[in-house]
């Protein structure tokens, strides 16, 4: 076979992948994705099957039996796990936009960028090995078919890597996968980093490895030999084989068994590439139901001929053949050139699958953790000036990628050799066991920091690099042996593979059982040492919390920033790409509800979106920092908890004052129908007083009428009843203009309109001179009048005229009703309290109880059942009591006819107020 | 979501079910000189209870309608 | 035969000047001054016609009125009210309790005389 022909056989496969690629993602950008099947994701999760499994493992199977299986069992077990664990993390992954191992620490521990970049230095230098096993791999598998049909195969003497590096065949393939990975991943830049294409080709190559495995399985069981049980049956009757069949061969000791399957089920889930193919590139969770027996099916599929293949392989070459080699070599024995073609190609994709998605998932991490963080620091670089970033990123990621694959190359040329390929292998799966205490500490305790995070990783990285990778070095020839078996410095007890004198492990157990105790045993120490800061403490809460949370797009729970659209947009332009940045931005306004993105409010949430959209490209820890420069944050200070609190009091002080007002109004329109009621009253009273009024008017008028139509019709009426006649005419007149003048008073004094005069007056004045006006009265009907007055003066403020017109109603009233010939009225004033008090007493009848009040009322006069209908108009008292009581004073009678007492006391009062400065 | 716990919790006891009879205390107890079917039992022994786990994993998780 | 006329008012001048008009018209007069003395008078006097106030101590002219009507004894009695109080509620409320006739004061003594001359079948 030509190495021509293997080449191109070989691109035209890498053309078969990159073409299908290719078409997944043009299908992708259609919207019609290929990928959204759970069986094509279950495919892709099986990128864990790399030459390890394809050619590695019948190495080791043929030096311990099932001792291979470890690898395969802890991934089959850990999908138990996983309903839960992975579920979480994709969530926690899609919420925050995690496009990385190092984002999702990075996030966890409140954004942190430097755990971002200890995480990608350790994956970087973690999985460095496990490229080099690919290299390994293809290289050897390449040298070993270009011999065909001889077998020459390289034993663990290094011979073909002694080659110098310009002709070494490993160097070119590192650089073709290189290319190739270029191109398959890094064509664009994707906010979400997902590559359909990529997880289109790699379940197709899942397939492939399967495939071919599997027909060299076949091959070797039923046409070499004669079954599995053929093999098997052979290998019984070789005691070298024989203990292969058992468990004493299966890594020497339980402790081997049991940190293999730890630490493949850590590495199924914490590997660069698996984190990118299970969590970043999934599509939906509900594939990850399937997956989570399809992925263990298929391991069993590909390693149940791995035994017998191995065996077989013994039995035919012995130890003449690096059992790494068998699937290759055996089909090469017996001259199946195609089927060892197959072979050849198996292996390429199963190496090419790998470099492919580790790659791109490291350089991803090695841009957005490590090189932008570093950039955006550094000012002189003016990236904040620059208006389109993206074509940064790609380069960065491109040039990365290459670095990678190189230094893959060169760990390969430094220690591949000394190793087999799964040995060399499990110091990867070692390092990334590394991130398994943060990150499930990070999943489920609150209490992991940032500082504890660095701690753990920092001790286990170098108790790792210490007990796995320095001794690799040393079994290589690079350092001294010395180091190996003497420890460092010469201290016995810091042997590398021998600490503190732990003895009885195999290398992985032990590397494993101190980087282990050195990480989890840091992270707790230094988390616990101090509380988590604000930031830590919130982060925690939503990855631990993730479940419990709903998680909108777009929510915004500790962004308190405010940015405008115009600032944000030329951020998202610059490192999405335009178009990108922009149908982002015209999605989520549609989604609010906006118009037009112009119009998008500035709040929290919008930040956090652009916040979410520049993780995708960035990562997490950079994009927070981009944001943080354009963004106004302002952290929940004094001032803005006291705003809040102001507006809170604002807001309660007008609810407060909208219920005062509305009690008021509510009080106010009772009264006002109170009002109303009372108006209605006086209306009503109005109407009576008028009628009444009326009536009064109209009585003496029908007299005047009467007697003066009858004297003018009959002049024959005798003089004596002439003159009687037009006696009663005149005294009706004067009863009328009485009755009218006092209604008129009264009126205006109710109303308001009368004038007052303020005088000071002394009361025993004035009431001498009323009982000198009516004394003539008096002596007419001989009443005797009896006037007593006080020694000392009672000064009062009121009006003269009035006061006489209260003391003359109060005096014609008494000489009205008091019997003649015994009739006596004492008229008298005192002092009482502050007050003087004139009072006028008759020794008549006395009003009854129930007419006391009653006199008081207009034109309602005493005495109506008693004696005739007095003489007088009824407003007398009225007008008295509104006189007395507009100067402050009151109006009343005492008297109690029925209990025997004679007359009546009519008596008012006025406050006395002392003489002022005139 | 109920389900879905019952589902996780079984699938969580498949696994502890796995590491016990996928690991060494239990796989030292296998005769490693019998043959089953001329396999030898280890070989055929840790298939079977790998391809049982699988099983019951199908069972657990593709069943309709708890 | 003269007719006789029962005057009821508390207002004494005016019951003089009826009084004086009614005997100038050659009617045999009465007098009462309450509503109490009113029906006491009319069973006593059984005049044909009763000059009835409406204002009236004790019982006022409606009480009165519808008294009068009530009792089958003075069913030829013509009543005329007089009374100062000229609403149109309280002309209907007279009329509606069998008052033959109302007048309000003050009045135009040829008017009253006319109407004691109709009212008496002259």
């Amino acid at each position: 076979m030509s190495q021509a022909a293997i080449i191109a056989v070989s691109f035209a496969y890498l053309a078969v992948l990159f073409a299908i690629a290719y078409w997944a993602d043009r299908r992708a950008d259609a919207g019609r994705s290929v990928i959204n099947r759970s069986s094509i994701y279950a495919l892709s999760l099986a990128v864990y099957c790399t030459t390890w499994t394809y050619y590695g493992s019948v190495g080791r199977a043929a030096i311990s039996g099932i001792g291979f299986l470890p690898i395969y069992l802890g991934p089959t077990l850990m999908m138990g796990l996983c309903w839960f664990v992975m579920l979480k993390m994709l969530r926690i992954a899609k919420a925050h936009r995690l496009t990385s191992i190092a984002d999702f620490v990075a996030a966890r521990y409140g954004k942190s960028q430097l755990l971002g970049g200890l995480v990608t230095v350790i994956a970087v230098l973690g999985v460095v090995p496990y490229i080099a096993l690919q290299l390994k791999a293809v290289s050897g598998s390449l040298n070993i078919l270009l011999h065909y049909p001889e077998i020459v195969v390289p034993t663990r003497a290094a011979a073909l890597s002694a080659a110098p590096w310009h002709v070494d065949s490993a160097l070119y393939v590192a650089l073709t996968l290189a290319v190739f990975t270029i191109l398959f991943g890094t064509r664009h830049l994707d906010a979400s980093e997902r590559h359909e294409g990529m997880v289109a080709a790699i379940a197709f190559e899942s397939l492939v490895k399967l495939l071919a495995f599997t027909a060299v399985g076949l091959f070797v069981s039923f046409g070499i030999y004669d079954g599995i049980g053929d093999i098997f049956a052979r290998a019984r009757l070789e005691p070298d084989l024989a203990q292969l069949l058992g468990a004493g061969g299966a890594g020497g000791s339980a402790s081997g068994w049991a940190a293999l399957t730890f630490v493949s089920m850590m590495s199924v889930l914490l590997l660069p590439r698996q984190f990118q193919i299970a969590i970043v590139e999934n599509v939906g969770e509900n594939h990850l139901r399937r997956a989570l027996w399809m992925f263990p099916l298929y391991l069993l599929a590909i390693n149940i001929f791995v035994l017998p293949i191995a065996l077989g392989g013994l039995l035919v070459f012995g130890n003449s053949v690096d059992a790494d080699t068998f699937v290759l070599t055996l089909p090469m024995a017996h001259h199946q050139q195609g089927l060892a073609l197959l072979v050849f190609i198996g292996g390429l994709s199963a190496a090419t699958g790998m470099v492919i998605v580790e790659t791109i998932a490291l350089s991803t991490m090695v841009c957005n953790d490590l090189v932008m963080p570093l950039a955006l620091r550094l000012p002189w670089l003016g990236l904040n000036q620059r208006a389109d970033l993206s074509w940064l990123l790609l380069l960065i990621r491109r040039c990365a990628i290459v670095i990678i694959v190189l230094l893959g190359y060169a760990y390969f040329r430094l220690a591949g050799e000394a190793y087999a390929l799964v040995a060399i292998g499990l110091i990867s799966f070692a390092a990334v066991a590394q991130f398994a205490p943060v990150i499930f500490g990070g999943l489920y305790w609150k209490g992991g920091t940032r500082h504890g995070a660095l701690a753990g990783l920092s001790a286990g990285f170098l108790v790792w690099a210490y007990t796995l990778v320095l001794p690799s070095f040393a079994k290589s020839g690079w350092l001294s042996r010395d180091f190996l078996e003497q420890g460092a410095f010469g201290i016995g007890l810091l042997k590398p593979q021998q600490l503190f004198g732990l003895t009885g492990l195999d290398e992985i157990a032990h590397c494993l059982f101190w980087s282990m105790l050195a990480n989890v045993g840091a992270y707790l120490a230094v988390s616990l040492a101090r509380a988590p800061d604000a930031r830590e403490a919130g982060q925690a809460l939503l990855f631990v919390d993730a479940h419990r949370l709903a998680q909108v797009p777009g929510r915004a729970p500790f962004w308190r920033g405010r940015a405008e659209i115009e600032q944000l947009a030329p951020l998202l332009n610059r490192f999405l790409g335009r178009e990108r940045a922009q149908a982002a931005l015209e999605s989520y306004a549609r989604r609010k509800g906006v118009a037009a993105v112009e119009e998008l409010p500035a709040d929290a949430e919008l930040v956090a979106y652009a916040e979410n959209l520049l993780a995708g490209a960035l990562g997490s820890a950079s994009a927070r920092l981009m944001m943080a420069s354009v963004v106004e944050e302002e952290p929940l200070g004094l001032e803005e908890v006291l705003n809040i609190l102001d507006e809170a009091h604002q807001v309660r002080a007008y609810s407060h004052e909208l219920e005062q007002r509305s009690q008021e109004l509510s009080l106010a329109t009772q009264e006002l129908r109170a009002a109303n009621l009372r108006l209605q009253e006086l209306d009503r009273l109005k109407d009576d007083f008028i009628s009444t009024v009326s009536h009064e008017l109209r009585t003496p008028l029908t007299s005047i009428r009467a007697f003066s139509e009858m004297l003018r019709e009959d002049p024959k009426i005798d003089l004596v009843d002439r003159r009687k006649f037009l006696g009663i005419i005149v005294a009706e007149t004067q009863r009328l203009t009485r009755l009218i003048d006092q209604v008129l008073d009264l009126a205006k004094i109710e109303s308001g309109n009368a004038e007052w005069r303020a005088d000071q007056l002394d009361l025993r004045e004035v009431v001498q001179a009323a009982t000198e006006a009516t004394a003539q009265l008096f002596k007419e009907r001989r009443i005797a009048l009896d006037l007593q007055l006080p020694q000392r003066p009672a000064p009062v403020v009121a009006d003269r005229d009035r006061l006489i017109q209260v003391m003359m109603n109060l005096l014609s009233n008494a000489a009205k009703f008091c019997a003649g010939d015994e009739g006596r009225v004492v008229v008298s004033v005192r002092e009482d309290d502050a007050a003087g008090v004139v009072s006028v007493a008759d020794n008549g009848p006395g009003i009854e109880r129930g007419d006391q009040a009653v006199i008081f009322e207009k034109f309602r006069q005493g005495g109506d059942s008693t004696t005739g209908k007095p003489h007088g108009t009824g407003l007398g008292l009225p007008i008295s009591r509104q006189i007395i009581e507009h100067f402050g004073g009151q109006l009343h009678v005492d008297s109690a006819p029925e209990s025997g007492r004679r007359g009546a006391d009519f008596w008012f009062s006025l406050p006395l107020k002392a003489a002022s400065v005139n | 979501m109920n389900r879905q716990r019952l589902t996780g919790s079984r699938l969580a006891a498949i696994f502890l079910l796995g590491s016990v009879l996928l690991n060494y205390p239990l796989l030292s107890l296998i005769d490693s000189q019998a043959d089953v079917l001329g396999v030898p039992a280890l070989y055929a022994y840790v298939f079977a209870a790998w391809g049982g786990l699988i099983a019951l994993m199908v069972a657990v998780i593709e069943r309709r309608g708890g | 035969m003269a007719k006789s006329i029962l005057i009821v008012d508390d207002e004494p001048n005016i019951v003089v000047s009826l009084e004086f008009l009614l005997k100038r018209e050659g009617y045999q007069v009465a007098v009462a001054g309450d509503g109490e003395e009113a029906m006491n008078r009319l069973r006593q006097v059984r005049p044909d016609l009763v000059l009835l106030d409406v204002m009236l101590p004790l019982k006022n002219g409606f009480a009165v009125c519808q008294e009068i009507r009530a009792d089958a004894q003075l069913a030829g009695v013509k009543i005329l009210m007089l009374s100062a109080k000229g609403r149109d509620t309280e002309v209907q409320k007279g009329m509606a309790l069998g008052a033959d006739a109302y007048m309000t004061k003050p009045f135009a003594t040829k008017d009253l005389v006319a109407k004691l001359r109709e009212l008496l079948g002259e």
